[in-house]
């Protein structure tokens, strides 16, 4: 595990994932580009994507940066029954179940602080913030984990690896889900 | 510590951070929502907007999570000097920032340009990547380290700050040093 703390050997460890992630932002950036039209019918919705996305990620990465912390710690086993694992993980389903709902209200709300006359019910934007969080929590813990074991297999940094995959993978998967969900809902 | 204990524990600690970078998503949804003018001007910029957001989180966060870590493993203290390996952490940060930067501008510019879509000039979305890049790493780098030491000496972990705090307000400063970044360029140009 690198322990050097230069800007060179940083930059080594943290540069090419960083790039490999950008490019897929970018694609993230298109999937957003295509639904331009349906974001500017709705401003609620359009309100909603960085604060979904960012909760999302925020979530993951909550849960890789302590799993990343139970690892240097060496407390961590990667093991369905492993407290630190299991603990963690219920954390972040719980918090998705509890925080979404009051997202999806806080959209409404701030869609209409904005002067923009609220273009939908805020029960409706209630209903896409949840269906959203509860399916990006899944998805953001079984990212967290794989990524974190294939950090601990690879012998990388977590800290350099994980915190970033997930991230990004979140924004990407919110992206995608939050617009399926409307799909759905809408 | 049983499962239910951890969870009870991780939730208690990562709330308050996850309600003000909630707050702050929602800020920075109004603020997306207010830069449609900007967007609009420089053709190709809303695809990057993911990509140069995440950035920040990804290159602070991973700065949070490092000087966490060394907290934690005794490798740096919290305080506010000029330490070797907190300043090489930080520079090294803004340098990958800023290469971040560059490299999406450039990436969209080539993607959507093969796509046959409406983009601006190479050199005006990189250059506008560049601008907020260094305003955002200025800003994100004195707070990821303010945030973490601060959270440190007051007996919070600095993991569960570091994550809500960077990517909020890497959004947020984010959007804003965009929008400072079109009009410094298209003023310039």
């Amino acid at each position: 595990m690198p322990e050097e703390w230069t800007v060179s050997a940083i930059t080594r460890a943290t540069l090419p994932v960083l790039l490999g992630l950008t490019a897929v932002e970018i694609g993230s950036g298109l999937v957003l580009g295509t639904f331009e039209a349906t974001l500017y019918r709705y401003p609620s919705l359009l309100v909603l994507v960085p604060v979904t996305i960012g909760t999302a990620g925020n979530l993951g990465s909550i849960l890789a940066s302590r799993l990343s912390t139970a690892m240097h710690l060496g407390t961590l086993s990667f093991a369905p029954t492993d407290d630190d694992l299991a603990g963690n993980a219920l954390a972040t389903v719980t918090l998705a179940l509890t925080l979404f709902p009051v997202v999806g209200a806080g959209a409404w709300a701030a869609t209409g602080l904005t002067g923009t006359h609220p273009d939908l019910p805020v029960w409706t934007v209630v209903a896409v913030s949840f269906a959203s969080g509860a399916a990006l929590a899944l998805l953001a813990v079984g990212v967290t984990i794989t990524a974190t074991y294939a950090a601990y297999r690879l012998r990388l940094d977590p800290d350099d690896v994980v915190i970033p995959v997930v991230t990004n993978v979140c924004d990407v998967l919110g992206v995608v889900v939050l617009f399926a969900v409307v799909q759905v809902l809408v | 510590m049983s499962i239910r204990d951890v969870a009870a524990d991780a939730y208690r600690e990562a709330v308050p951070a996850l309600v003000a970078s909630t707050l702050g998503g929602l800020f920075a949804g109004v603020v997306l929502g207010g830069m449609r003018a900007e967007l609009r001007l420089v053709p190709g910029l809303l695809v990057c907007v993911p990509a140069l957001l995440a950035t920040r989180g990804n290159v602070y966060g991973s700065l949070g999570a490092r000087l966490a870590t060394g907290l934690h493993q005794g490798l740096i203290e919290a305080e506010f000097e000029a330490d070797d390996r907190l300043v090489a952490a930080g520079a090294a940060a803004m340098a990958n920032g800023l290469v971040a930067s560059a490299f999406a501008a450039a990436l969209a510019f080539c993607v959507l340009l093969a796509l046959g879509r409406t983009v601006a000039g190479l050199g005006t979305l990189v250059a506008v990547a560049l601008v907020a890049g260094l305003l955002s790493g200025i800003v994100l780098t004195g707070a990821v380290v303010a945030v973490v030491f601060v959270g440190f000496r007051r007996g919070y972990n600095p993991d569960a700050l570091v994550g809500p705090l960077v990517t909020t307000i890497g959004d947020v400063f984010g959007l804003a040093f965009l929008v400072v970044g079109v009009e410094v360029v298209l003023g310039v140009a």
